[in-house]
């Protein structure tokens, strides 16, 4: 048999090996044993130097070919091989992907944190700052700025704690006004600011009472501010809070530091608009007060009211929670059950 | 105050319906409660007359009664009513009628005998008892003879149930509307219609007496009487009063008593002044005073009460004697009873503040003082009087003496405002012209003068309320209309709006321990005595309220932790049993003999149970100190503080665990502490093991922090080694990661501390504890050699340093 036939004969056989086996190890085995030094490629080209030089080319080129085949079909079937691998182990790896997965634990800001921030949010948008006072306040700030002196009767609709004769838990955030106004450099611009904050009433607690509660109210003071403004910012409000399709409609009220005094109220939730049982047939919901605020105001904080004015609003997040969310008694928010403040998803 | 609709319609022609007018007024003046119609929901309810009227063959209550109800034959009722007689005019519910609360009346046998009706009470068809005249309380009414009711007909209309009543809110501001001419103007000024305003003149005067020479009158607290009028009515029979009056008191929500007493409240319903009468025969000195009480004297008021009176009590007296509390209620001592013949009839304006002091501290608020704290108008106080005494001397049919007693006016003073149009719609944002605003205020029967756009408006004494532009501006848009206004946000310079810096922390920090998985909670800043000066991070007073509603919210908090701790308790009492909550607020602390405290921003967290729940691939995991400390030197950690924090164990907090606690400190400043609640105190609390954390969180906010600057990443590698020790139990971790730093130089990157143990093949008293040691120089690559030599000093440290065996 001839150099060629042999080659021939190599390559028949080896491909034939290849095709036949199974394994990676058999594979690699073939690999070594048909092209390896001692393999019988080696040996039959070890023929060469026994057939006349002319042929030599020939059979160069044809070992050459021989080796590339069978190389070629080596790493054919290795990759076919490997792929039955990896499909086997991708099978052993297989998992039940229905199980639940591990739990994040994610606490929930307060439901009454969440409208707090929601209103910060919206009035810092609008240029507004936040401004905190103190809880401990005094008769003046909480009162007599405010246009309240000393036995007004108004005082009664606002029952307060009093440490002292002169020192009290203030019963609501204007006070902050007061103390801000007071402070504040109209040669710099426009006052804008709401202040946040848990306000106390001499309240025996119960379903729709609370001696602590919070309330934000807002205050504008500038040159040019109309009663136009506040019932625009007052919609803007109801619409942030509440969404767009609900209206907001002003009536006439009293507030010793406002004047005009305004209560608003919005589309009732439960009816949108209907009448029902919560809004007593009415369609609407109070849930705020506002007003231009009063030149005695003014006055008192060392504002000119000739030259300025503005509006201010307040507002119970606690009532707005309640009404939001369908929450039947206030107290509701300051027992803290767990069960009660995980329902309050932040983002949806 | 309950308006009547069919009242008002005496003062112009009025044809809204009552839900449309009560939706206005509510637009526009003040707020409306309800609107009610007695009759609503009543059927088949008429006059009845008993034709006769027999016991009861089986009973020793009931009567048989024959009652003509407008048919051809009268029909058989049995009732059960003490009072029911022959010859009333009745209230009857027939088969298929229905009365109060929607019960339906059917034809039944009582006892045996047919009863085809029911002859009701006024209770029964509605009227509350307290409106009730005292003989119809215990059972059937009757209607007097000049109710002029016919058999047959709905009572409705004679009992004026078929009248519409606007309850109305009374802000504190519109005193005028507590009356009915007050209402009639305000409703005027809404539909653009002039009030027909009539007030009775006294015209039954007895020529021959003259008041003077009856009595006298002495006023001792000139500063509390605006206004102090007296007249009397002579020879008056004490009867009930005419029909159509009983029907306007009850329609009001008053009890009709007798014709004197009646008349005041009628009076006083139409004009909103509240008068009193007394019976002038049990006046003892025939002269009246106004002045204050002695402290501590006992009186009796009309309800029968006695009331220990106060030296700031403004009394009307019978010289020394009082018998009246001014304006709030009158004595029992003067009351008018049947036998009354000679009346005095008081007209006044107390001061509003006294009056609301007394009926506060007295708590008696009658229809009364509700008037007087509001104000009254001064230009109807003789009007009102007038009307009253010629009522009574009409009604009672006696004369009134000539002349009143006043010795103090009324001073009734109209107020001038001027206000300019550019101000108006300035304010309003509104684009008004002249005689659109002039419009306005003629609707609100105001006079107006105006020139050059400048509005002089003048303004009766019967809206006291207004004094200023501002008021006049509200008067405006109120009648305009809110709904009118334009709609528009502020314009004018920009202002920023952001957060501080302190505000933005604080919401970093929520964030934070919300995604920690704690939940934000939010408790009660007035607790109990005990409660409050627990868990205590420096010495202050207590602060007290004056008058606590109650011991459990007496005190200002000065921690937060044990209100977390209430909440706590709340939750397992629950069977919740896995608690994790966290509180941002304020505590307050007081120096002794400084009346306010100063407030502290403070942070505290609570949690127990657990945070790592049973689940399909692991065991629940309890809380421990080590996972709320996790969380808290997360959180310390990103307020990237100049200083470190460190924590040092504390077994000096009475309400700690001793074993189980660290103080945390900044630098050498504490901040705040960690731990285990104390056993003793989470028994008293009824809660299971939990750990809490309370944080000075104005210190944090104000405490340095470091200026952030990027640090370059090393790209050369990193070499550790590790060392296990056994060790002293007593040696704290922190003591031996100082140690080994002590000799090592800056290329001791890193200790990590990767095991605790102690136990079993570990010596009683001995711990294992292993960590990783990681070394790298940033400049170059660290050789083994370098390595081995810095390792094994900080090895030789440690030996040094404790009695160690290296594993
Ligand atoms: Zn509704």
């Amino acid at each position: 048999m001839g150099l060629h036939e042999q080659l021939e004969e190599l390559k028949k056989k080896s491909l034939h090996e290849i095709s036949r086996t199974d394994g990676l190890k058999g594979l690699d085995a073939i690999r070594v044993n048909v092209l390896g030094k001692k393999g019988p490629l080696t040996e039959i080209l070890r023929g060469m130097r026994d057939i006349p030089k002319t042929e030599r080319p020939k059979v160069g080129e044809l070992s050459n070919r021989v080796r590339d085949n069978i190389t070629a079909a080596i790493e054919e079937k290795r990759a076919e091989l490997e792929k039955a691998v990896i499909a086997k182990k991708l099978e052993n790896e297989k998992i039940d992907v229905t199980l639940p997965g591990k739990p994040v634990l994610q606490g929930q800001p307060h439901v009454i944190q969440q409208i707090i921030d929601n209103i910060e949010d919206l009035f810092l948008g609008m240029g507004y700052q936040v401004v905190q006072g103190p809880e401990v306040e005094t008769d003046k700030y909480n009162f007599e700025m405010l246009n309240l002196p000393k036995d007004h009767p108004a005082r009664d609709m606002q029952d307060t704690f009093y440490i002292t004769d002169e020192i009290l838990m203030r019963s609501q955030t204007s006070p902050v006004q007061a103390r801000t106004m007071e402070k504040h450099d109209f040669s710099k611009g426009p006052l804008k600011m709401i202040s946040p904050g848990v306000v106390y009433r001499r309240d025996t607690d119960d379903a729709t009472h609370s001696h602590q509660f919070h309330q934000v109210e807002g205050l504008v003071i500038d040159k040019h501010i109309t009663m136009g403004d506040l019932k625009g910012t007052l919609e803007t409000l109801a619409k942030e809070l509440f969404g767009d399709r609900f209206e907001v409609r002003l009536r006439p009220s009293y507030f010793p530091f406002t004047e005009p005094s305004v209560e608003a109220d919005v589309t009732c939730f439960n009816c949108m608009g209907k009448g029902c049982s919560v809004c007593k047939q009415t369609g609407w919901i109070e849930v705020l007060g506002a007003g231009m605020v009063h030149p005695n105001v003014l006055r008192m904080a060392g504002v000119d009211p000739e030259v300025y004015g503005g509006y201010a609003f307040g507002l119970g997040p606690d009532r707005f929670a309640m009404l939001r969310y369908g929450v039947d008694d206030i107290r509701n928010f300051y027992q803290n059950d767990v069960r009660f403040l995980s329902q309050f998803s932040k983002k949806g | 105050m309950k308006v009547s609709y069919n009242w008002l319609k005496e003062y112009f022609d009025l044809d809204v319906d009552p839900k449309v007018l009560a939706e206005k007024i509510e637009r526009t003046a003040v707020e409306v409660d309800e609107v009610t119609r007695a009759a609503d929901g009543l059927k088949k309810i008429i006059v009845g007359y008993t034709l006769d009227v027999q016991p009861h063959p089986d009973s020793d209550h009931l009567n048989i009664c024959q009652v003509d109800v407008g048919e051809d034959e009268p029909i058989q009722i049995v009732c059960g009513a003490p009072n029911v007689a022959k010859g009333q005019y009745v209230i009857v519910a027939m088969h298929g009628a229905r009365i109060k609360d929607n019960v339906k009346i059917k034809r039944s046998k009582m006892r045996g005998q047919q009863s085809n009706g029911m002859i009701c009470a006024l209770q029964e068809i509605g009227f509350e008892e307290k409106v009730v005249p005292k003989d119809y309380v215990n059972g059937i009414y009757v209607f007097p003879e000049d109710s002029h009711v016919k058999p047959g007909e709905p009572v409705y209309e004679y009992l004026g149930m078929d009248d519409n009543v606007i309850d109305t809110s009374v802000t504190p501001n519109r005193g005028d509307l507590f009356s009915m001419d007050g209402n009639a103007y305000e409703i005027g000024a809404i539909y653009n219609k002039k009030p027909v305003i009539h007030h009775r003149k006294l015209e039954t005067i007895d020529e021959t007496t003259d008041i003077k020479d009856l009595l006298d009158i002495k006023i001792d607290a000139p500063d509390d009487v605006q206004a102090y009028q007296m007249g009397i009515v002579k020879n008056v029979k004490i009867m009930p009063s005419p029909f159509w009056l009983q029907v306007r008191l009850m329609t009001a929500g008053i009890r009709p008593i007798n014709n004197v007493v009646d008349v005041t409240n009628y009076v006083m319903l139409k004009y909103g002044q509240p008068l009193h009468a007394f019976d002038y025969d049990k006046l003892n000195t025939k002269e009246i005073r106004v002045g204050y009480s002695a402290q501590g004297t006992k009186f009796v008021t009309l309800d029968g009460e006695k009331r220990e009176l106060r030296s700031q009590d403004l009394m009307i007296k019978d010289g020394d004697k009082n018998i009246a509390m001014a304006g709030v209620m009158g004595g029992l001592a003067t009351e008018i009873t049947d036998e009354t013949k000679t009346i005095v009839i008081e007209s006044a304006i107390f001061d509003s503040i006294k009056i609301r002091k007394t009926a506060r501290h007295h708590v008696l608020h009658s229809e009364a003082s509700m008037r007087f704290e509001r104000g009254i108008n001064p230009a109807t106080v003789t009007d009102a009087l007038n009307e009253a005494l010629q009522l009574t001397a009409q009604f009672g049919e006696g004369k009134a003496v000539k002349n009143h007693l006043s010795p103090v006016d009324p001073n009734p003073q109209s107020v001038e405002v001027t206000l300019d149009l550019t101000r108006i719609n300035h304010v309003l944002g509104t684009a008004l012209n002249v005689d659109e605003v002039t419009n306005v205020l003629h609707r609100l029967q105001f006079n107006v003068q105006v020139s050059d756009e400048v509005f002089k408006v003048t303004v009766p004494a019967r809206r006291w309320d207004i004094h200023i532009p501002a008021d006049i501006l509200e008067e405006i848009a109120r009648i305009y209309g809110y709904d009118n206004l334009p709609s528009t946000l502020p314009t004018g310079p920009t202002t920023i709006g952001r957060l501080t810096t302190s505000q933005q922390a604080i919401r970093g920090i929520r964030e934070l321990l919300q995604g920690s998985g704690l939940n934000q909670a939010m408790s009660y800043g007035l607790t109990t005595v005990q409660k409050a000066k627990m868990f205590m991070m420096q010495e202050s007073e207590e602060t007290k309220l004056d008058f606590p509603m109650s011991q459990d919210h007496a005190v200002l908090r000065m921690n937060l932790i044990s209100g977390l701790l209430d909440d706590v308790a709340y939750n397992v009492a629950r069977k919740v049993a896995n608690v994790a909550l966290y509180e941002q607020g304020r505590v307050f602390y007081r120096t002794a003999g400084v009346d306010r405290p100063s407030e502290v921003e403070h942070l505290a967290g609570a949690i127990t149970g657990s945070m790592i729940s049973k689940s399909w691939y692991g065991k629940e995991v309890p809380v421990d100190f080590y996972q709320l400390k996790g969380i808290v030197s997360l959180l310390l950690h990103d307020m990237n503080f100049e200083k470190s924090v460190s924590y040092v164990a504390n077994q000096d907090r009475p309400e700690m665990h001793p074993g189980r606690t660290a103080d945390i400190y900044l630098g050498d400043q504490v901040i705040g502490f960690i731990g285990q609640v104390h056993p003793q105190l989470e028994k008293e609390f009824k809660i299971p093991e939990t750990y809490v954390f309370e944080l000075n969180l104005q210190a944090i906010l104000d405490a340095p922090k470091k200026i952030q600057h990027y640090e370059p990443i090393s790209k050369y590698p990193a070499i550790t080694r590790d060392v296990a020790l056994v060790i002293d139990k007593e040696v704290s971790n922190t003591e031996i990661e100082a140690t080994l730093r002590e000799k090592s130089n800056h290329h001791l990157e890193q200790i990590q501390l990767f095991d605790v143990y102690s136990g079993k093949h570990i010596p009683e008293n001995k711990k294992s504890v292993a960590y990783t040691l990681t070394y790298r120089d940033k400049h170059n690559t660290l050789t083994e050699d370098e390595v081995n030599k810095e390792f094994e000093q900080a090895i030789a440290a440690l030996k040094a340093a404790f009695e160690i065996e290296i594993r």
